[in-house]
């Protein structure tokens, strides 16, 4: 049963990826090991995929960790590691029985047994309860346990005695024995780090992500641009499988009588099949206004970021930029490329002294049919306006258009109103007011103006 | 472990017998198989579960099945989804018609049957007898899905683009798929004497629950490398020359790594080579891709892209040495 016990450590590793097996796809996967056999590499990894991974991130990760995971399994250690681990809790002699029939470090490392050596790393992992690895922090305390597993003390009995013996010959042996202790060493970190790789790394990213999200994103450095950006993908999609659900919604109760007589006709007009009246609906349209002066352009950018990974369920998305004069750049997104489109609207449209006033006036001008009873209008911005005329009325004429107002600040609650900031003049008219200082802010934001459509 | 694997059912599934068997088989009726596919239909037959196959349009999921019947000579049972397709429509229906129409015709008769009963309880009972028939066998209309679980001899089920459907069929599906039976509640549950090899089709327009995903097998098939386009052009356009299909090939690999909004898929190739055929053209050159170039991209907007580059891409697809590797990088096996 071995194998088995091979596989629920694999499955273990995958679940750290977040890649989430359902006992029942273990025990298919158990059976599909029966079927396809355990000693042909490839065909066990083509085996096992269908049944383990069902997505395409899934797969990624199942090519990934499979290769790491049995590169290190040469196939015939898994007899002694299931045997071995049965009895891990025994305490303390069982460790020094344990160690007294483990191979000599010396020999092993002098023999240079590369399957000798792999063994007893498997054995010695398997004791140090090394599948518990979490952070990479924690790999020279691993490492540690598994040379204490593998018999470290009493090579080091031995190298002291030799070292007390003050002659050639056991300084000579002495020097074997630290050599063969670092050796060891060494190839114990390697084997911790593999370990961290399939069983902690997953955890890491998780951690770090999590941390990320709830960092001020004011407060980033340009060095989590990069994960934030993959992040920001990833909540998106989250968010797409949520809302990329059916549009249509039976209305029952209410007959739809035309349909139903046509439906019958061929059945003498006896109704047997009847038809209920569908309301459809809307599609989520989303227009974006965004205020791209420097103070908030970093706050835009994730917030386009995160809206241009949701154009599968919002084909609909209109974004205009705006400090001074107001124009469109919803195109610049789908051609440019994410980067630069970015650089292309703050190069554009960052420059200047902010004017909402000016910015309302452009889009009555230019776009205000884009504001339909479909659309909810986003308005990213501090709402401070230079002392201009902030143009409230047009405001609130906008705000009367669309099926939903909402206003992003990145500013804080207790700024609003302070200096040149309008944004409390603004307020009567926004649905939702709300500060979004962190990611977790943007996902909720987005997640409303989403849930205003189901 | 392998006892429980091994009452693999029906002999009409016995050449699935081995990975290779499968290759072999499929590669018979024209359907060129990689080794990924073939183990994944493999796994699938034994373990009983339905195959999910995920994969950008036109890459052949829906020939997968129907080349699996084609080569387990077993029927197909093809089930389209589309939004509001419900039970009626997939399992089964009541022939209302004529369960009308055989109303006006016994009317005549109904006295006889009911004419000597004296009591208002037996005139019900005699009565319910009578709708028992009329809710039998005889006038219940199957549907795909119970069609393809009263096949004697086994069938291969393609319930095809299931992402297009509604989320309480898919749940309605989760009975269908993990037990091989259905429930009409006037006669009873009926399960499949033989259970169908079920493969399900989605080129995620929506994303699918997560139980169905887990009672399913998942297959992605995506664009192939150049060797094995090659072997499926070869197998489905007969009289291509080989210098030609080399080129083609190759042009379309070159095409699939543009910046478009449409890649070609495998289909596209085919129906491309078919027409170059047709033009008895023997090798590739600009004004020749330029004229067809419409077979390959669906797109104004790519075959406006893709023009200014076209003599390029078409002079290096000509060009017989790309030094053992395909343009996409990958080692040309061929």
């Amino acid at each position: 049963m071995s194998t088995e016990r091979t596989l629920t450590d694999f499955v273990r590793a995958l679940r750290s990826a977040e890649v989430d097996v359902s006992p029942a796809e273990a025990i298919d996967a158990a059976r599909a090991m029966a079927l396809v056999g355990y000693e042909d590499r490839a065909r066990l990894k083509e085996g096992l995929r269908p049944v383990l991974a069902k997505s395409r991130a899934d797969e990624e990760a199942y090519d990934r960790l499979f290769d790491l995971f049995f590169s290190r399994r040469a196939p015939d250690t898994s007899d002694t590691g299931g045997a071995l681990g049965e009895d891990d809790e025994n305490g303390e002699d069982q460790a020094t029985r344990e160690a007294g029939e483990a191979p000599d470090l010396l020999e092993l490392s002098e023999a240079d047994d590369e399957t000798a050596i792999a063994m007893a790393m498997e054995r010695a992992g398997r004791e140090a309860n090394i599948d518990n690895i979490r952070f990479s922090t924690q790999t020279a305390y691993f490492a540690q346990k598994m040379m204490q597993a593998l018999g470290v003390e009493r090579l080091e009995t031995r190298l002291l005695d030799k070292l007390q013996e003050h002659t050639p010959q056991g300084d000579a042996e002495a020097e074997r024995l630290i050599e063969a202790r670092r050796d060891m060493l060494g190839r114990a970190r390697e084997h911790v780090e593999r370990q961290f790789e399939v069983f902690g790394a997953g955890e890491t990213q998780r951690f770090r992500e999590e941390f990320l999200a709830e960092k001020r994103i004011s407060a980033l450095d340009r060095s989590d641009m990069y994960r934030m950006q993959v992040l920001i993908e990833k909540l998106a999609k989250k968010l797409a499988v949520k809302y990329s659900r059916r549009r249509r919604k039976k209305n029952r109760g209410q007959l739809d009588i035309r349909r139903t007589l046509r439906r019958n006709a061929g059945l003498g007009g006896v109704p047997m099949e009847l038809h209920w009246k569908q309301k459809r609906r809307d599609r989520p349209k989303i227009i974006c206004i965004c205020d791209v002066s420097n103070s908030v352009a970093r706050h835009v950018r994730f917030l386009l970021l995160f809206l241009h990974g949701l154009r599968e369920v919002v084909p609909d998305m209109r974004a205009y930029a705006f400090s001074a004069r107001l124009g469109d750049v919803t195109d610049w997104l789908d051609t440019d490329g994410f980067e630069a489109a970015m650089e292309r609207i703050v190069r554009e449209f960052g420059m200047g002294s902010t004017d909402y006033g000016q910015a309302f006036s452009d889009m009555k001008v230019g776009h205000w049919n884009e504001i339909d009873r479909r659309a909810t209008l986003i308005m990213l911005g501090d709402g401070r306006s230079n002392h201009g005329d902030p143009r409230t009325d047009l405001f609130r004429e906008a705000s009367a258009r669309a099926k939903r107002t909402i206003w992003l600040s990145p500013e804080p609650e207790a700024l609003w109103g302070t200096g040149d900031s309008e944004l409390l003049r603004y307020k009567p008219y926004c649905d939702t007011l709300a500060v979004i200082s962190t990611l977790k802010d943007l996902e909720r934001a987005v997640d409303d103006v989403l849930a205003g459509y189901v | 472990m392998a006892d429980t694997v091994s009452e693999t059912g029906h002999e009409a599934y016995g050449p699935l017998a081995s990975i290779d068997a499968i290759t072999a088989g499929l590669g018979e009726v024209g359907y060129i198989s990689t080794r990924e596919i073939s183990t994944a239909v493999f796994i699938a037959h034994n373990l009983r579960k339905p195959i999910l196959i995920e994969g950008p349009a036109g890459v052949g999921k829906t020939d997968l099945a129907q080349s699996l019947a084609r080569f387990l000579r077993t029927p197909l049972t093809r089930l389209q989804c589309y939004e509001g397709l419900d039970e009626s429509k997939a399992l089964y229906e009541w022939k209302y018609g004529k369960q009308l129409l055989y109303t006006q015709i016994l009317k005549d008769r109904l006295n006889e049957v009911l004419g000597d009963a004296e009591t208002l309880e037996a005139l019900t009972g005699r009565l319910g007898d009578f709708e028992d028939i009329f809710f039998s066998h005889e006038f219940l209309e199957p549907r795909p899905l119970l069609k393809a679980m009263q096949q004697p001899g086994g069938s291969v089920l393609l319930i095809d683009e299931i992402d297009k459907s509604d989320e309480e069929f898919e749940a309605f599906l989760l009975e269908v798929l993990s037990d091989y039976q259905v429930t009409v509640p006037e006669i009873g549950t009926i399960s499949a004497q033989v259970p169908p090899l079920v493969i399900l089709t989605s080129n995620n327009v929506r994303e699918l629950g997560d139980a169905l995903k887990r009672r399913c097998l998942h297959l992605h098939i995506g664009f192939p490398d150049a060797a094995r386009e090659r072997e499926i052009v070869r197998a489905r356009v007969p009289g291509v020359a080989d210098t030609l299909l080399k080129q083609l090939v190759a042009f379309v690999q070159s095409l699939r790594e543009a910046d478009i909004k449409k890649r070609p898929s495998i289909s596209e190739t085919v129906d491309w080579a078919r027409t170059l055929v047709l033009m008895h053209a023997d090798a590739l050159d600009e004004d020749l891709v330029r004229n067809t170039l419409n077979v390959l991209l669906k797109y104004e907007s790519d075959i406006a892209a893709m023009d200014r580059d076209l003599g390029k891409l078409a002079r290096s697809a000509a060009q017989p040495e790309t030094k053992g590797r395909t343009r996409s990088g990958y080692p040309d096996l061929s």
